[in-house]
């Protein structure tokens, strides 16, 4: 089973790295683009009985080490 | 003061760190290696700089869940006094030991140059040989020293006293312009509430002796050294 754990910075909190990345979007043309967070996605390969064992684990691992939930939020999809 | 320096893979100041604590101190401090799980009897646990663990995932988050770090807690947790610099810093807070958290610099930049620090107060182990106000220079060399928490918990550090130094210009004014990182109320370093466990991100060890250009930073070392005599 697979695990993909999708970490965001926080609304609210300022993402210098995705104002830079859109900031480079503008200079290359894309003219349209407006807000833009970056975050990071995390895949795991699990040997769990179901999915709701497996997002179990996976939501626990998220809040002990994969997510800083002072700044960040994540969301969990067994897939 | 028996001190004792914690050294992870990617920790790279921990020599600053030790000729600061035996200049001031006369005694070497002890090293200590990430998977000890048991500490010797010591007054001072510091946490140094550098990129632990390659800085993977974040800054800190691998460090603080190593072996040495429960030895940590236990050695503060009955009283002891535990210094985090820098990267020391980002570990205090990913462990939980310190508020708050330190995101990228606002200007994405790494920073590396002097700045000048506030001492808020001069009240605690930390801050003795300072008086409340003082301002003193300091080297920055960090890439993610922009420090956040959420109002509330901005709001309680500050009515308990927990801000240690703020980012100032030289004649001590605090602005949005004085913090070179971004960090919120331009904190640059905080306490845990008993205040014996402080976390800053500039590098005080690095300005201890006229040959590295000045000793503003001695303070901190000679209030440790009279706050924890033994």
């Amino acid at each position: 089973m697979k695990a993909i754990v999708t970490v965001m910075l926080k609304d609210g909190v300022l993402d210098p790295q995705g104002k830079a990345i859109g900031h480079a979007l503008h200079v290359q043309g894309f003219g349209e683009v407006q807000e833009v967070r970056a975050g990071r996605v995390i895949e795991l390969d699990i040997d769990a009985r179901d999915r709701e064992a497996a997002a179990a684990r996976v939501d626990e691992m998220a809040r002990k080490l994969l997510a800083n939930q002072v700044i960040e939020s994540f969301k969990v999809e067994i897939v | 003061m028996r001190a004792g320096i914690v050294v992870f893979p990617g920790t790279n100041r921990e020599r600053d760190m030790a000729i600061a604590l035996h200049r001031v101190t006369g005694i070497r401090p002890m090293m200590l290696w990430h998977r000890d799980t048991k500490l010797p009897k010591l007054d001072l646990v510091v946490l140094p700089g550098g990129f632990s663990h390659g800085d993977y995932l974040r800054c800190g988050a691998m460090a603080a869940h190593s072996p040495v770090m429960s030895a940590v807690r236990a050695h503060a947790a009955t009283g002891g006094a535990v210094l985090g610099v820098c990267n020391g810093f980002q570990i205090l807070t990913e462990a939980q030991l310190l508020p708050g958290a330190l995101l990228r610099n606002a200007g994405l930049r790494f920073l590396s140059q002097d700045w000048h620090l506030r001492v808020e107060r001069a009240d605690t182990i930390f801050t003795s040989a300072w008086r409340q106000g003082d301002i003193f220079r300091v080297p920055l060399a960090h890439g993610d020293g922009n420090y956040i928490a959420d109002a509330d918990t901005l709001d309680r550090i500050e009515d308990e006293g927990q801000v240690a130094f703020r980012y100032c210009d030289a004649e001590g004014r605090v602005s949005p312009e004085t913090s070179p990182n971004g960090s919120a109320r331009s904190i640059a370093g905080v306490f845990d509430r008993s205040r014996r466990i402080l976390g800053l991100m500039p590098h005080p060890e690095d300005l201890v002796d006229p040959l590295m250009g000045g000793t503003d930073g001695l303070p901190l070392f000679k209030s440790l050294l009279e706050s924890l005599v033994s």
